[in-house]
């Protein structure tokens, strides 16, 4: 469900607009190339992207909200609504399933008690997310590191060569 | 983050690898210059910038992100003098399953991507560069960042780079989970702030209408990385390295079923998959008999094992004969995989063993191309999708008598009527994997 009781544009802070600054300085022949950018830097510091973020962001450029809508909506990345505290991206693809990734997957589930077969819904949502709101767990593509498959990407860490018994000591690094 | 082995295997020949197998090596820049940093750089300013571009073209460097073009090629259709803006993008979007190796280049010796971007926008008459990386290399960009900074500081970046009066920039781009933004067009428009829709080519190509519609390069990590050595080494030592159309060397990474998989810089056409396979990682694990081999990346064309190919060489007279091949003897450079029928794409090897099952596979694949087409072309959006319900139906609940058939002409109605090589790329799984696996398909018929 998208949150819209709450707006977040109304707590930008000066530091925030200025990280802004910089990163619209970094594209001196057309300011729309600091759309990724700019979303980015949004939803590291809100978790999620609203409306009041999309028209912000929309306004710093002299885009309308729509050219940063379609963006939102077009690259997996970015989400409407809050996610975990902690997001867990386990490998899906080919090397990582050879080396036993959707187990690997079913384990981090398991272990931050989701239920492993709960659908994500796609794109905009946010990944399954517990009902204390600290961990998010979803598959993700290719992460590349294949040679130390299976892999994760938690939070900003690349965990590699997971093995299924492994998996709640790491879970409890992010406890 | 997994290492390389501290000793190089024989058959290793570490180039782009040298410096970060040493032991104490790290990313920041004091240590690149105690290991020899930014003096390719310092000879390049010396040099016409068409001398660079000669020499990058004497060293026979074929790009290595996927589609081999050659560097120098591509450099010299950018017309120094045009009076128009250039650009150069580094592609570090790295998402082709199977490929692992710009990621640690990128986090363990970033200076020598920016050393040899800074050569390749000298040469080309560039002054603003990004490199954009995928978001999922958060620590990455930072690094990379930071060397940005540090090389910055200390003339190698910026205004008036070392007293030669040429003016460099560069900055970080973050992509956002999509894997088409590595294709190069794609690439730009998301670079642009665009739906990262693929452009039409003609006209659209890069060297003549690219970011922001003018002239632009787009070249891979390890590409760009190579520069800098071929300036160190000259073009001639650099391409002996090589075979006479793939000069240098090439990190081909290993994953699957192998004993030791990993990141290997091998001379160009330096090893036959089968010594890739059984000396340099180790051979397969104890009991096991080779199935199958993805030689270049996810959407090369899958191999058999025991295929026999018959391959054009020179025979003693001079002449060119046909020479019977098994696949194990298949060097892996450019041409010879080509001439079997698949490429060495990005050097990522995806090796099966006799316990995995090649309909679960290609499905896997499937899947992932479902999820990644970006939708503008009917053929591949829905051919894509389709190709992926159809095997994760035949997993499901077994296979139709015609799903075979189906699935061929879905892919065969994809490959070649699409606006960007996505097309061919999730076309050639389902072709090859049916074509050479045909028995797998037909036991599930029930
Ligand atoms: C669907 C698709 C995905 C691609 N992904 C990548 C990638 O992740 N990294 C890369 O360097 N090239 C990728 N390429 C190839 C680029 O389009 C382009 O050819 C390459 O970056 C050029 O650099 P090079 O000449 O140095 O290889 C991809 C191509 C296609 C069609
Ligand atoms: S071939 Fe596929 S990925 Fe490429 S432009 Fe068309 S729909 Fe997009
Ligand atoms: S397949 Fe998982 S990292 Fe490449």
């Amino acid at each position: 469900m998208i949150d819209t009781t709450t707006r977040q544009a109304d707590a930008i802070t000066p530091e925030f607009v200025a990280e802004a600054q910089e990163l619209i300085s970094h594209y001196p022949v057309s300011k729309r190339s600091a759309s990724l950018p700019l979303l980015h830097l949004w939803q590291n510091h809100f978790s999620y992207i609203d409306d009041t973020g999309i028209e912000w962001i929309a306004a710093q450029l002299d885009l309308t909200p729509v050219n940063i809508l379609e963006l939102v909506t077009f690259y997996p990345w970015f989400r409407r609504e809050q996610a975990g505290k902690t997001v867990i991206r386990v490998c899906r693809t080919l090397a990582c399933a050879l080396a036993g990734s959707y187990e690997v997957k079913e384990k981090f589930c398991q272990a931050v008690g989701l239920d492993p077969h709960e659908e994500h819904h796609g794109f905009g949502c946010a990944p399954p997310t517990t009902a204390d709101g600290k961990f998010s767990v979803e598959f993700v593509e290719c992460l590349a590191s294949c040679g130390s498959a299976p892999v994760a990407l938690i939070n900003d860490d690349l965990v590699e060569n997971i093995a299924p018994a492994g998996v709640s000591a790491i879970v409890e690094q992010y406890k | 983050m997994a290492s390389l082995l501290q000793t190089p295997h024989p058959k290793e020949r570490r180039i782009i690898f040298g410096n970060i197998s040493k032991p104490g090596y790290a990313p920041d820049i004091d240590t690149y210059l105690t290991h020899g940093g930014y003096e390719s750089l310092k000879k390049a300013l010396t040099l016409k910038p068409g001398e660079i571009i000669d020499m990058v073209k004497a060293a026979n460097l074929r790009g290595r992100g996927g589609a081999g073009f050659p560097a120098g090629a591509k450099w010299s259709f950018i017309k120094y003098d045009d009076g128009k803006d250039h650009y150069i993008v580094v592609n570090a979007d790295e998402s082709e399953p199977g490929t692992f190796k710009d990621r640690y280049i990128l986090h363990e010796d970033p200076h020598q991507l920016l050393e040899g971007l800074a050569i390749a926008a000298f040469a080309t008459n560039v002054h603003l560069s990004y490199i954009y990386i995928r978001c999922e290399f958060p620590k990455a960009a930072k690094i990379v960042w930071n060397a940005i900074k540090e090389a910055r500081a200390k003339g190698f970046l910026g205004k008036d780079i070392l007293g030669s009066g040429f003016d460099l920039d560069i900055y970080v781009h973050q992509g956002a989970g999509a894997y088409i933004c590595g294709e190069e067009t794609s690439l730009l428009e998301s670079l642009e702030g665009k739906r990262p829709y693929p452009r039409i080519k003609p006209p659209y190509f890069p060297a003549v209408l690219g970011l922001y519609m003018k002239p632009t390069i787009v070249n891979n990590v390890e590409t760009i990385c190579h520069v800098k050595h071929i300036l160190a080494m000259g073009a001639e030592e650099y391409a002996k390295m090589g075979t006479p159309g793939d000069g240098g060397t090439r990190t081909m990474c290993v994953s699957g079923d192998v004993m030791r998989p990993g990141f290997y810089e091998i001379p160009c056409g330096g090893v036959t998959l089968g010594e890739l396979i059984n000396d340099v990682c180790g051979g397969l694990k104890p009991g096991r008999t080779l199935k199958a081999v993805i030689p270049g990346g996810s959407s090369a064309k899958v191999l058999r094992a025991g295929e026999v190919f018959k391959l054009k060489v020179k025979g003693p007279d001079g002449q060119m004969i046909d020479k019977e091949t098994p696949l194990l003897d298949l060097t892996m450079d450019a041409s010879t995989l080509q001439a079997a029928g698949t490429m060495v794409g990005s050097g990522g090897v995806m090796i099966m063993d006799d316990t995995r099952d090649m309909v679960w596979a290609l499905n896997n694949l499937n899947q992932f191309y479902a999820h990644e087409s970006c939708g503008q072309c009917t053929p591949c959006r829905e051919g894509s999708l389709w190709m992926s319900k159809v095997t994760t139906r035949i997993m499901d609940q077994g296979a139709r008598p015609d799903d075979a058939k189906n699935l061929k002409n879905i892919a065969d109605n994809i490959a070649g009527r699409t606006i960007c090589a996505f097309g061919e790329a999730c076309a050639w799984p389902t072709q090859s994997f049916l074509a050479k696996f045909p028995d797998e398909f037909e036991k599930r018929v029930g």
